[in-house]
């Protein structure tokens, strides 16, 4: 299973024609604390780029966007009452949701881990 | 000598650099009706002077406390304690605005905790904000926090909310494309609510007691709304009455949100007032407003915070519950300390006491030849239909200086079948010869 990377900080892990979505744990440690998350409902169509979640710590609250089109399939939503798994295995348990995927070809234009970790060095 | 700090070359860069011929060119989607062409102001005159013509333009008006008293609808007048007064005008309290720099003002913060303590305790929530600026806008926010917790956009109104209220609740869901869907007036609290609440519904928003004064049994309609996911917002005007009554909260509401002005708060033609807005701890991140936090310092001392503030429009910009990031400090201080001198036991008894005397109102009144009383069940308020045209009645009793309540065509006009209807208030404040003189007066005007 293939993992990419956003500008955002956002992850998206593909396996058949489904995509996990996540925040990758550079955002995590960047937030702190996550207090608290709002999930999309199930079923809502997301272009890429959309806000697909909103996640807030103790110092702030952030968008998640989605990192390609499609419909969300699945949400984690035991994150609602324990955000802290954002915080201990963001690219994990901590996952948001599922999408299924609308188009592969936008998977092009996100960064694979190597590349990601290339840009992590340049912030 | 005006002091203006922009010269005309100023001017003329700053229309030059947006691209605007004249300062007049920038009220041109004003109508030329509307504009004003230079104010036609008395000279100045002396301090004895303005005394006196501003005396006599006062004395125009009938101050509520100078005549028999029985206007409500949604502002009552009640005795508020000197006490009140005297403590509101402490300087660290009256000059000091809504807190940005919030853990330096100890004070504040502790006074809001206590206030929303007391709102909790009162509306049987475990969650209330630190003020918004009326009922109404507390109402309007909690139809607008439902649909986000429900993530459906159709507010169902009972005909028993008060016309002002569904209004504002109409306004702000206009702006954001959300269905209201407003019950007929309902004065004799027969409307059957239950049957308009269906999966599409997010909230039903009932007043107890209600505009025309029935107490709403609200137990059956919020089991209605959970069992379709929707939420029920309890809307409370007259905020002594849960002095007396069950709280909303007790009674399955989800949402409740009220006009705190009966504690602590004149009349004061209509506002400033104080608005409640309390709610169960599992919807608090949707919740709208300030909310003040009890916690302990580095060294283990009992503190206040602000807390939750992500919600809020400094931090999550567009993306916040709301866009109220004040509070009506001021008048949330006042029915704090007032609600303080009260205790429970004296809310308790004041809410006995107003009870009482409208009973003896209401019975008095309904003997009065014609006169009909509607209401089977009534806290302090209760609607009364008259023989003839109730704005006129109102209107001749003014004359014999006997304020007598509100016609309901004020709040429902041109609903003709509702012309003959008043709705009468009497609190603490009324003694037996108000009564007197009340029913005297309507029995001479109706003769």
């Amino acid at each position: 299973m293939a993992t990419y990377f956003t500008k955002d900080h956002e992850w998206v892990r593909v396996d058949g024609d489904i995509a996990t979505v996540g925040i990758s744990d550079y955002a995590q440690s960047q937030l702190g604390d996550v207090v608290y998350v709002e999930l999309p409902e199930v079923g809502k169509q997301l272009a890429k780029g959309d806000e697909a979640a909103v996640v807030e710590s103790v110092k702030a609250a952030s968008e998640v966007f989605a990192p390609i089109s499609g419909i969300v399939e699945g949400i984690n939503a035991g994150l609602v009452d324990q955000p802290a798994r954002i915080n201990e295995a963001p690219e994990g348990e901590g996952w948001f949701l599922k999408l299924i995927i609308a188009d592969k070809g936008e998977l092009a234009g996100l960064m694979d881990e190597t590349a990601y970790k290339a840009f992590l060095e340049t912030l | 000598m005006r002091y203006l700090p922009h010269s005309e070359a100023d001017r003329e860069a700053m229309l030059a650099t947006i691209g605007v011929g004249s300062i007049d060119d920038l009220f041109s989607d004003i109508p030329a009706n509307l504009r004003v062409h230079g104010l036609d102001l008395p000279r100045a005159a002396g301090e004895l002077s303005v005394e006196r013509t501003l005396g006599r333009l006062a004395a125009k008006n009938v101050p509520a406390s100078s005549v028999p008293f029985f206007v409500g609808a949604g502002a009552y007048k009640h005795h508020v304690p000197a006490t009140v007064d005297h403590l509101i005008q402490r300087s660290e309290f009256l000059t000091s605005y809504t807190p940005y720099q919030p853990e330096i003002t100890q004070g504040t913060l502790q006074y809001l905790f206590e206030f929303q303590t007391q709102v909790a305790h009162l509306t049987g929530m475990e969650v209330a904000n630190a003020s918004m600026y009326d009922g109404s806008t507390a109402t309007a926010e909690a139809v607008l926090m439902a649909h986000r917790v429900t993530r459906r956009k159709k507010a169902v109104l009972s005909g028993g909310l008060h016309p002002h209220y569904r209004a504002v609740v109409e306004t702000t869901s206009a702006m954001a494309s959300d269905v209201v869907e407003a019950l007929p007036a309902d004065p004799g609290a027969t409307e059957d609510i239950l049957a308009r609440i269906d999966a599409e519904t997010s909230c039903v928003v009932v007043q107890s007691p209600s505009v025309y004064g029935h107490l709403i049994d609200l137990a059956p309609i919020a089991a209605r709304a959970h069992e379709v996911g929707a939420l029920l917002i309890a809307v409370v005007t007259e905020v002594v009455s849960l002095g007396l009554v069950e709280s909303p909260g007790a009674q399955g509401a989800d949402i409740v949100v009220g006009e705190g002005q009966s504690i602590g708060n004149a009349l004061s033609f209509g506002g400033p007032y104080v608005g409640l807005f309390a709610a169960r701890a599992k919807h608090v991140r949707q919740m709208p407003g300030r909310l003040c936090g009890e916690t302990v310092d580095a060294e283990g001392r009992r503190g206040f915070v602000l807390t939750l503030s992500t919600r809020e429009q400094h931090i999550r910009r567009d993306k916040a519950t709301s866009n109220i990031c004040t509070n009506s400090g001021l008048c949330a201080l006042a029915f704090t300390i007032h609600m303080t001198l009260l205790g429970e036991a004296g809310l308790g008894r004041l809410a006995r006491i107003n009870h009482a005397n409208a009973v003896k109102l209401a019975e008095s009144l309904g003997e009065v030849p014609g006169v009909t009383l509607l209401n089977d069940s009534f806290f302090n308020e209760f609607t009364l239909r008259l023989p003839v045209n109730a704005a006129d009645i109102v209107e001749k009793l003014a004359a014999k200086g006997i304020l007598g309540g509100v016609p309901v065509s004020r709040l429902e006009p041109g609903n003709a079948d509702l012309a003959n209807l008043v709705l009468v208030a009497s609190t603490e404040v009324n003694t037996d010869e108000d009564r007197a003189a009340f029913v005297a007066a309507l029995k001479e005007v109706l003769a």
